[in-house]
């Protein structure tokens, strides 16, 4: 089965772009259904049966609508900022490994690959808020990127306590090493790496940068049409991203029953499960305060993390 | 875990405890059991085009008229907020019935039309009509395609009485259609709409019938 190197290439991009157009909306359209459920309603029920098609009528909507630049925008980074958001989750879909040999690109560290381009995704966040030419628009980007600095540390604390754990930062590795008593050994950082994830992607309860009552929709105001979209799908596409990932780090990826042959059904099972969790904290939880967000991040999970990080320490010390 | 080292402290400030961060994660698994139970739930949705609501049979859809009992006062009219009610009227003489007698005058009603385009479905002109000539009917799908064709005249408004509730109706009062099946039902029948005919015309003398009338409840 050896493919000449460029076919590969294309192949493995041609792969990772289908998972990356399809996933996002298979789990926006979970979201659709599960909330509905939830609050006791059906969700969409027109498009196709039980309104499968939804999403495919909204993209469809969304291209016709006009595409707004704003007269005080700043032109080039208002119309390049929802690229810069959607973009790193295609390029770290591609590095996230289903099972040991179902990874497009498995590159060295790739723990620390994934990590740093989810964070370049915060840009296009800030080019939104900033090149709006809109004060909501500038406090809800400002607020974002204060979110994202406080979170992202005790993500990448608990992120590098699994590495420690592990003794490697390539994600295949991680979870090649895993094994179930790692559920509870490593329970407080999977927490803290799931609040910490939720807050990166700005899902309730920590959507205070598009919290509509106080800032309309954010740093989004303005857009319109398909940079609208492409928001919308980078929100998606993030949620991906990272329930695959905690998957990877802190459920054991692929591995279960007959992992050789069922193992990217097993990563897709519980990456499902934590995507539908995180779709499950919006209905049932409320929005957090600006202030109550950053102490929780500083307050609590930092603090747990550290913790954390020295109990892997102290367990790879005398176990390993 | 963490947060609890304050939680403490500020239940014993006052009477009242503040909730602690036990609290919160109670009321947060609380959200979560009580979206997962209605999940599990049938949902309460009514798909309406494909399946017909079912409405309580006041419901207020839309006005109806008992053209007989209107005697063109105009008090629906200068009462509507919204200025939606056009009537038009034209005085009729009628002939003294006994020898002697003197010529009276009554109101006929030419044109009584409402705008369901600007009407906000307040009521008012059911409630201030005093001979029961303006009721609420349960029908609701009138939508038109062309905001003129919702200006409804005389007819229209009069065919939206089918689905007026009967304990809505003013006492006595018959429906044409049921009338024949009453009389065919029960023997002193035909004594029913005789008794009907003299309270339903008109009469601007007789505006003690109203306040009998359960229309009056709200």
């Amino acid at each position: 089965m050896e493919l000449p190197l460029t076919v590969e290439i294309i192949l493995k991009a041609v792969v990772v772009l289908a998972a990356f157009l399809t996933l996002p909306l298979a789990i926006g359209q979970t979201e659709h259904k599960v909330m509905a459920h939830m609050q006791g309603r059906l969700g969409p029920m027109e498009a196709g049966p039980h309104g499968i098609a939804q999403l495919v009528a909204d993209g469809i909507k969304f291209v016709q609508k006009e595409d707004v630049t704003p007269a005080a925008a700043d032109r080039w980074v208002f119309r390049l900022a929802p690229a810069v958001a959607l973009i790193p989750y295609l390029v770290a879909l591609a590095a996230i490994p289903w099972s040991a040999a179902w990874v497009a690109a498995d590159v060295p560290a790739s723990l620390l690959f994934v990590l740093a381009v989810t964070s370049v995704g915060i840009f296009g966040t800030l080019m939104a808020g900033w090149g709006s030419g809109n004060k909501y628009s500038l406090v809800g980007g400002m607020r974002a990127g204060a979110q994202l600095v406080s979170y992202e540390l005790p993500m990448v604390l608990a992120a590098a306590s699994v590495a420690l754990a592990a003794g490697t930062l390539s994600l295949t590795g991680i979870a090649q090493a895993w094994s179930w008593w790692w559920l509870l050994w490593q329970l407080p950082g999977a927490l803290v790496f799931l609040i910490a994830a939720v807050a990166e992607l700005q899902r309730v309860p920590f959507d205070a940068p598009i919290a509509d009552a106080e800032v309309v929709f954010g740093p989004y105001t303005e857009y319109s049409g398909l940079g609208f979209a492409f928001f919308l799908l980078a929100e998606y596409a993030g949620i991906v991203v990272m329930s695959l990932l905690f998957t990877v780090l802190f459920l054991g990826g692929w591995s279960g029953p007959w992992s050789d042959t069922l193992g990217p059904v097993w990563t897709l099972l519980k990456a499902t499960m934590v995507a539908i969790l995180i779709l499950w904290l919006r209905i049932a939880w409320p929005r957090v305060r600006e202030d109550q967000l950053q102490r929780l991040a500083w307050v609590v999970l930092v603090p747990v993390a550290l913790v954390q990080l020295a109990l892997t320490g102290v367990g790879v010390v005398v176990w390993g | 875990m963490t947060i609890e080292e304050t939680g403490p402290e500020s239940r014993q400030a006052g009477t009242e405890r503040t909730p602690g961060a036990l609290d919160l994660l109670k009321g947060l698994g609380k959200g979560l059991a009580t979206t997962a139970r209605t999940l599990a739930r049938p949902a309460h949705t009514r798909q309406y085009p494909h399946t017909e609501p079912d409405l309580p049979e006041r419901s207020h859809g839309v006005v109806a008229l008992l053209e007989e009992n209107c005697t063109s006062c105009m008090l629906c009219a200068r009462e509507c907020p919204s200025w939606c009610i056009y009537i038009d009227s034209h005085k009729e003489t009628i002939e003294p019935t006994t020898e002697g007698g003197r010529a009276r005058q009554h109101n006929v009603l030419d044109r009584f039309d409402i705008d369901f385009s600007l009407c906000m479905y307040c009521g008012i002109c059911i409630e201030v009509c005093p001979f029961d000539a303006l009721f609420w009917a349960p029908d609701f799908a009138y939508a038109e395609g062309d905001i003129r064709n919702l200006l409804h005249e005389k007819p229209r408004l009069g065919t939206w009485m089918t689905n007026v509730p009967d304990s809505a109706l003013p006492e006595g009062y018959v429906r044409p259609g049921a009338a024949v099946a009453e009389a065919a039902a029960t023997e002193p029948a035909p004594a029913e709409p005789a008794a009907a005919e003299p309270a339903e015309p008109a009469d601007p003398s007789t505006p003690e019938a109203d306040p009998s009338t359960p229309e009056r409840e709200e």
